[in-house]
């Protein structure tokens, strides 16, 4: 009866689903004018910006994130059909993609293998839980395969989500420097590396800088979400059956 | 537009079903994206409505993660106490596969084409030279 009405306001806000869907959008859209007012330097990454700011205003506000995600879920979930859209750009390049089907082949496995030995093994080395390793290993993966992923083999889905994100904005950060110290020209090296790598994010980055590297980048993404939706199962599978056999 | 997005969520269903029906270890969106996959190569040309929905959701790609990323709030202790292991693998992991997609894309390109050059040489040194 006696609330202030900014307090109200927040409240019926709050509970529909309006509030989490617009605070995306509109931290996004600011992050993303940071960004381009930052010359797109990789360092100003806007899913980066956007997740702080709304890290922040959740924070401040006390709101949970059950109430957010709420309405942030109707972003979430155009997440499948980005997937299913992936067919588009590997429809148009199947012409190249056949061409090139040895180096894409080589550079898909070498790249999905060194993302999930390199990441588990520094992080077990490192002491980190059983929980985070399972969790950590389809990092390099969309975030939607790397839920489902992680769910098969016992990791956190949240969590894997979450790690997924990070590496996509690190490796959109850090491509550039890596490409550039090993005198990578070829765009469609440079957008291949990205999307398997670094996933949506990477190829976000990929298509604003060439349009050549974007289309490699997509292709790489799709296709190593579909390789380690298949294969990271089986590997898990196999590495758990010798190491339980070994181990006491 | 609005027919392509109805296309994409149409396979994305058959993609879903086809996992649930066969128990299929995979995702139902990357069932769904080789089920697209095959009826776009099925036809000369990509329909429009489809394109322009795909390249539509493509070029906003990065807005998607963002609920995702947001995601930390709920882990902030896990990551609080492995932040270092956690920071350290993912950076030095990511780094990592850049550069091995990207030097054994580059090394099989290169072999792949100069293959080509001498099976080109091989070609015209078949012809008489004069």
């Amino acid at each position: 009866m006696h609330a202030a009405p900014f307090t109200d306001i927040w409240v019926y806000l709050a509970g529909t689903p309006l509030l989490g869907l617009t605070l995306t959008l509109v931290a996004y859209q600011g992050a993303y004018w940071v960004y381009a007012r930052a010359g797109f330097r990789p360092l100003f990454n806007p899913v980066l910006l956007a997740v702080i700011f709304i890290v922040v205003v959740l924070a401040l506000t006390g709101t949970g994130y059950r109430t957010y995600f709420d309405g942030a879920q109707f972003v979430h979930f155009l997440l499948g059909p980005a997937v299913v859209a992936l067919a588009v750009p590997l429809a148009r390049e199947w012409e190249n993609v056949k061409r090139l089907a040895v180096p894409i082949t080589g550079a898909l496995g070498a790249g999905s293998l060194v993302a999930l030995v390199s990441a588990v093994g520094m992080a077990w080395t490192l002491g980190a839980s059983p929980t985070t390793l399972l969790s950590l290993a389809p990092k390099s993966v969309t975030a939607p395969i790397a839920m489902g992923i992680a769910e098969k083999i016992g990791g956190l889905p949240a969590l894997a989500a979450v790690f997924a994100v990070t590496t996509g904005v690190i490796g959109a950060a850090l491509g550039k420097y890596v490409l550039d110290a090993l005198r990578i020209s070829d765009w469609r090296v440079r957008g291949f590396a990205l999307g398997v790598a670094a996933h949506g994010i990477g190829t976000a980055r990929a298509f604003q800088v060439n349009p050549e590297a974007g289309a490699f980048a997509g292709l790489a993404f799709g296709l190593h979400g579909a390789f380690a939706a298949l294969a990271f199962p089986v590997v898990y599978a196999v590495a758990w059956r010798y190491w339980s056999g070994f181990t006491p | 537009m609005l027919a392509g997005l109805t296309w994409l969520l149409v396979f994305q269903c058959l993609g879903e079903a086809l996992v649930r029906v066969l128990g299929l270890p995979v995702p139902g969106p990357v069932a769904g994206m080789l089920l697209l996959f095959i009826g776009l190569r099925l036809r000369t040309a990509i329909p429009a409505g489809i394109n322009t929905a795909a390249t539509g959701l493509l070029q906003h790609l990065s807005v998607l993660f963002v609920p995702a990323g947001v995601g930390v709030m709920l882990h902030v202790d896990r990551i609080a106490d492995e932040w270092a292991a956690i920071m350290t693998a993912i950076v030095v992991s990511t780094v990592l596969t850049i550069a091995a997609t990207a030097v054994v894309m580059r090394a099989l390109i290169g072999r792949q084409a100069s293959a080509a050059a001498d099976g080109g040489d091989a070609a015209s040194s078949d012809q008489p030279t004069d």
